[in-house]
């Protein structure tokens, strides 16, 4: 068995949160669809209401306080990553685009990503496909085709087995059958010189 | 080793009492802390260089020529000058003049400067900040120890047989640093030359400026110019003492909570813990300047930033005093009992003279064995 790494970002800002809990949805139906493919997932589960002070200064300061680094460095360095943000005014929550702003432009490159996204009412429902698609396509991350929304109505008697269900287990059959395809993820060094110094004097 | 100070020459509101000092003011305040900083026995002041509000200083060579003219041992240097919008020409002249009128003290930091909108003034790109700092570093040194420069780049007009005048003082270029926070490539380039590395250190956590480090001292070994624990690496570092470290607190708050780069951020309490800054008593000090030999190694220059956000002249030169009289005494005997012989310091005029004098005599003494 392959042993893969699956980073799950919550933007939920209350406790307990629905986004949360799609998130936690998502994560158990990503290690059930891997093993299909014979992949054992570690996953690491990023709070980003935990982070909020550190995101923020790290917006100010211009680097990551640790717990945020660490954070930073579990999307970096993860093979797939689920990200689930609550829609506020039409769109992703702050939290969660300033959590992207200060991850590294390269952080995600063909890395496979579900997106997700809690709301109210099913109208934001969109805001996955004008919103976070192409903020991940902006990062040249690996989108997989089914996004999954949940409003409030879909946490219903009947989500146990339905349409819900049906979409959560759809996208994460998806991105377990990209990270299948992959070679586990080298995250970037920073610090790694890229080229020598002469071809730099003669550029 | 040698101790200092250097400044970023920015004219801040104090948040305690909403009182901005004029530019003329601030001017001649800068002029006494260097001053200052001599009469206490530090060793080095450097000034900083910018072209925008809230900074003074877009004229480093005139401001070092007139401290020089009033202080007799204090190294003069830059943090930072800028490589990439100013003319390597022009650089070469005004350190050389000012090497001359000087007696030799002066060095330099190489920086790429931190504000976007300068380049553009100086009719460059930002987006091309790494290959002019590599350019013109390039045609800076060659300047300085050859004559009749043939050179053509891409960044400035090609010259034909030219001589920048003065020449270094004894033909000696003065010494430079390369100063960078996070780019590889500067490291890359101090390294290539044998220069020193400085590592702006304060607003960054300790292991980002490790790794920097660890790069330079490698790719220095690389180059041929001695064992890595033999790189010439200069760290920054930021300060506010009282005797008791609960009044130091308290007193530098609200300069921290309203300073220009971190302020409104992160508390005191955890910029501290994740940065250099030290807020304490002059034993606290001590103790967290010697922990930075752990993670960079034996180093050979240490400055410290002390007169920014706001703070009132009495305050920066009560903060020498301290600094001076009871941190760098004690830095100096510890960090010189830890530090192995084959470690060299960093190299000034005057010991780079001493050394070709001292080869000179073995060189004529091998011609007369011959003889």
């Amino acid at each position: 068995m392959k042993q893969r790494t699956l980073a799950v970002v919550s933007a939920g800002l209350s406790q307990p949160s629905s986004t949360r809990l799609l998130a936690d949805q998502l994560s158990a139906a990503a290690v059930a669809a891997a093993g299909t493919h014979d992949i054992g997932l570690t996953i690491k589960v990023i709070e980003l209401r935990d982070l909020a002070h550190d995101i923020a200064n790290h917006l100010l300061t211009g680097f990551p306080p640790a717990a945020l680094s660490e954070a930073l460095d579990d999307v970096a360095g993860a093979d797939a990553l689920i990200a689930v943000t609550p829609i506020f005014t039409a769109s992703y929550s702050g939290l969660f685009k300033s959590f992207v702003d200060v991850l590294d432009k390269d952080a995600l490159v063909d890395k496979p990503v579900l997106i997700a996204a809690t709301a109210g009412t099913a109208r934001h429902s969109l805001a996955l496909e004008h919103a976070l698609r192409p903020l991940f396509a902006y990062l040249r991350a690996v989108v997989v085709p089914t996004a999954v929304f949940a409003a409030s109505d879909d946490w219903g008697a009947d989500s146990a087995d339905g349409t819900l269900r049906t979409r959560i287990t759809r996208a994460t059959s998806e991105l377990a059958r990209e990270l299948s395809r992959r070679e586990p993820a080298t995250p970037t060094d920073p610090f790694a010189l890229t080229t020598s110094f002469e071809d730099l004097l003669s550029r | 080793m040698q101790f200092g100070i250097f400044t970023v020459s920015d004219i801040t509101t104090d948040p305690t009492t909403q009182r901005t000092p004029t530019e003329a003011e601030r001017i001649k305040n800068v002029v006494t802390i260097a001053k200052h900083a001599e009469q206490v026995g530090l060793d080095v002041f450097a000034l900083g260089e910018h072209h925008n509000e809230p900074f003074f200083s877009s004229s480093p060579t005139t401001t070092l020529a007139y401290i020089a003219a009033q202080t007799e041992k204090l190294l003069l240097s830059t943090a930072t000058t800028l490589i990439t919008t100013n003319d390597p020409v022009k650089i070469a002249e005004d350190y050389a003049m000012l090497q001359h009128l000087s007696g030799g003290r002066v060095d330099l930091m190489m920086g790429r400067g931190n504000t976007g909108p300068v380049y553009p003034w100086f009719g460059k790109d930002i987006r091309a900040g790494i290959p002019l700092a590599i350019e013109n570093y390039a045609l800076l040194h060659k300047l300085w120890r050859e004559k009749a420069v043939d050179w053509q780049g891409k960044f400035r007009t090609p010259l034909q047989s030219f001589t920048s005048t003065p020449r270094p003082l004894d033909d000696i270029p003065p010494f430079v640093w390369h100063g960078s926070i996070r780019s590889p490539e500067i490291a890359e380039q101090a390294a290539y030359y044998g220069d020193g590395f400085f590592a702006n250190h304060i607003f960054w956590p300790a292991s980002h400026t490790q790794r920097m480090i660890a790069l330079y001292r490698q790719r220095f070994a690389h180059y041929g110019h001695g064992d890595p624990d033999q790189a010439i690496v200069g760290l920054g570092g930021q300060v506010f003492m009282r005797k008791n470290s609960q009044d130091a607190v308290n007193e530098f708050r609200p300069y921290f909570d309203n300073a220009p780069v971190y302020g409104h951020g992160p508390s005191l309490e955890d910029f501290t813990r994740e940065t250099p800054l030290t807020v304490g008593s002059p034993q606290q000090v001590i103790d967290r300047t010697l922990g930075f030999r752990d993670y960079v190694g034996d180093y050979q220059r240490q400055l410290f930033l002390m007169d920014h956000a706001g703070l009132p002249l009495k305050t920066v030169l009560e903060q020498l005093d301290l600094l001076g009289g009871e941190v760098v005494p004690v830095l100096r005997k510890e960090f010189a009992a830890l530090k192995p012989a084959h470690v060299p310091e960093a190299p000034t005029y005057a010991s780079l003279l001493a050394a070709r004098e001292e080869a000179d005599l073995a060189g004529a003494d091998k011609e007369e064995a011959k003889a």
